[in-house]
């Protein structure tokens, strides 16, 4: 067990290394666009070379890496060109917004998501699990633009219950919230159900659950006791896996109701052209995409015996 | 010469092909209802597409009257019968030369991941050892961005145009496709006919060309369904965050972009592209469902 989390963990850092070293040859090798982009189009030559002097950036490549990698791995982001304030000033209360969104979608999603799945993938076939895989194709296919769209026709237009944007101006309330949540909700859903379907409607078919029942086991005993403990194991990977959707996803939400958290500063990083910022954004996401893999497989082979002890 | 022989050989054998083979789809799909829907709404789209200079009503970039409500008659003669947006372009017209733009760079963009992906899987697959291994990293180092975040830092950089779209698009989805053929391609290799292909001295391009890959179809056409699917959602997406293609040329993920501040008073402008892309990614998701019924049966 050691052995595996220090092996994934290596793994990890090779990986955020490596995409370190991408995001910095993609944006920073490139030093006259940098000072451009750093002091504005309307800079002049000299104000650049002077600028790029004092910064070290006519270092050769590989030094200014490793300084570069040394300030980031200390919490030292650079300088917002937008914000003119460090990156980590506007980063983390973003970073924390987001993470606010993101629990209360998974305080939904995880109970609506296994219970819709187990319901259809008990009885494969049936009239429900039609309806329900039908409801869940529906839903993944609306895109999460499409479907902030309807929902604010919905509930901001027609019925006038839910305020239209989500920037909490006047500190938290709970009603913005609701559409964002509720739009990731609506898009997520229906994956997580046909996994966790597909899961059950494997297990229903094994031996020892064909044996339960055959000893006369009460319906509800076999599934509770003796099929779900299997079926479990694989919606947990894909739940923490829609880690990674459900970053792209809150790009998409937090910028239609101007919620001011992680994606939406990406976002405005990217457009804008803030390099510093989009770095760390990026290295952010990138993560937490590769934390929630290694978990995920700890935990896969924590919940899975048969992994376990071989 | 042998080759040609062998070629003609495996046609009359296999007399079921072109036109025959496409009914036979079609008669399998009537058992799945959901993939006819599908298969319906795919095609109502892509007839659209093709047909859209006959059935379009007005030019799709002329400006004719702002703010018109669905239905509202042109003054200067024919009827706008899904309004026009806030600078006056008949939004019907505009959907339906769309359908060009999204199912032109859809299917490319899919077909080209897929040449990348297929090529990738077969070799680490095929060849495993070091390649294999380094091909995994890259593809995993890949598949640990949020998609969403690589489409937007390679578009931002590189500039938006459909080009850079379809790049951005073949090296984000080129990894995932790479991972599912390699898992295939290593179930495949130890069959026996690619045994007795390899004892025949076949090279190992023809080998995996034409032993493997036919018969990992079926799970990879299903895929490809399912992926046209969200390279639509993504090409929408960057269309609706002001990264799609440029103006003014109609594209639907941008229509919903431009007139989305407007959508609480002239709701028609956003809500009718928003229902014509998720038809079009309902179609293929119900399509690929109704295919994986069919695969699971025989």
């Amino acid at each position: 067990m050691a052995i595996l989390i220090t092996k994934r963990l290596l793994m990890m850092l090779l990986t955020m290394f490596a995409v370190s070293l991408i995001l910095f040859l993609l944006l920073e090798i490139d030093v006259d666009t940098i000072a451009i982009k750093v002091l504005g189009q309307f800079s002049t030559e000299e104000q650049r070379y002077l600028w790029l002097e004092r910064n070290g950036y006519y270092e050769p490549v590989y030094k200014r890496y490793i300084i570069w990698l040394g300030n980031f791995i200390t919490g030292d982001f650079g300088t917002s060109t937008i914000y003119k304030i460090p990156v980590a000033e506007v980063l983390w209360p973003r970073l924390w917004n987001t993470t606010i969104l993101a629990f209360w979608v998974f305080v939904f999603l995880v109970p609506v998501s296994l219970v819709l799945g187990i319901l259809s993938g008990m009885r494969e076939g049936s009239k429900l699990d039609r309806t329900i895989s039908v409801v869940s194709i529906l839903t993944t296919s609306v895109p999460e633009f499409a479907s902030t769209v309807f929902f604010s026709g919905l509930f901001v237009f027609s019925l006038q219950w839910l305020p239209g944007t989500s920037s909490m101006f006047e500190g938290f309330d709970w009603k913005q919230l609701v559409l964002p949540v509720l739009v990731l909700l609506v898009y997520d859903f229906g994956y997580v159900t046909r996994m966790t379907r597909a899961s059950m409607a494997e297990v229903m078919t094994t031996h020892y659950v064909r044996t339960a029942v055959l000893k006369g086991l009460p319906y509800k005993r076999v599934i509770l006791k003796h099929a779900l403990r299997n079926a479990l194991i694989a919606p947990f990977t894909v739940l923490m896996l829609q880690i990674n959707w459900l970053l792209s996803g809150v790009i998409v939400v937090e910028f239609f109701y101007a919620y001011k958290g992680f994606g939406a500063l990406l976002l405005e990083a990217a457009l804008r052209q803030d390099i510093y910022m989009i770095e760390a954004c990026t290295m952010v996401a990138v993560f937490v995409v590769v934390m929630t893999q290694v978990f995920s497989d700890i935990a896969y082979t924590l919940l899975n015996p048969r992994i376990r002890f071989s | 010469m042998s080759e040609a022989t062998l070629n003609t050989a495996t046609e009359a054998k296999n007399p079921v092909s072109g036109l025959r083979r496409i009914i036979m789809m079609i008669g399998l799909m009537r058992e799945s209802p959901a993939g006819m829907v599908g298969a319906f709404l795919v095609s109502f789209w892509v007839l659209v597409a093709i047909f859209a200079p006959l059935i379009s009503p007005f030019e799709p970039n002329a400006t004719l009257v702002p703010f018109m409500k669905p239905g509202a008659v042109n003054p200067d003669g024919g009827t706008f019968w899904l309004g026009t947006d806030h600078i006056g372009r008949d939004i019907l017209s505009r959907i339906i030369w769309g359908s060009r733009t999204v199912l032109f760079y859809a299917p490319l963009a899919t077909f080209c991941a897929y040449v990348l992906g297929i090529v990738m899987g077969l070799v680490a697959g095929y060849y495993r050892g070091w390649i294999d291994d380094v091909l995994s990293r890259i593809g995993d180092m890949i598949l640990s961005f949020p998609v969403l975040v690589l489409y937007i830092i390679i578009i931002s950089t590189v500039g938006a145009s459909g080009l850079n779209i379809v790049i951005a698009i073949v090296f984000a989805s080129g990894p995932g496709i790479m991972r599912i053929v390699r898992g295939l391609v290593l179930d495949l290799r130890n069959r026996d006919y690619v045994a007795a292909a390899q004892t025949r001295g076949e090279s190992a391009w023809r080998i995996m060309l034409v032993e493997i890959l036919p018969n990992a179809r079926g799970p990879l056409i299903v895929d490809a369904c399912l992926r046209m699917g969200y390279v639509i959602i993504n090409i929408g997406v960057l269309g609706f965050l002001g990264l799609g293609l440029p103006p003014p040329d109609p594209d639907w993920g941008g229509m919903i972009n431009e007139t989305r501040q407007m959508a609480l008073i002239f709701p028609h402008m956003t809500v009718i592209p928003c229902i014509a892309i998720s038809t079009l990614i309902l179609g293929f998701n119900l399509l690929a469902d109704g295919m994986r019924d069919i695969s699971l049966r025989d």
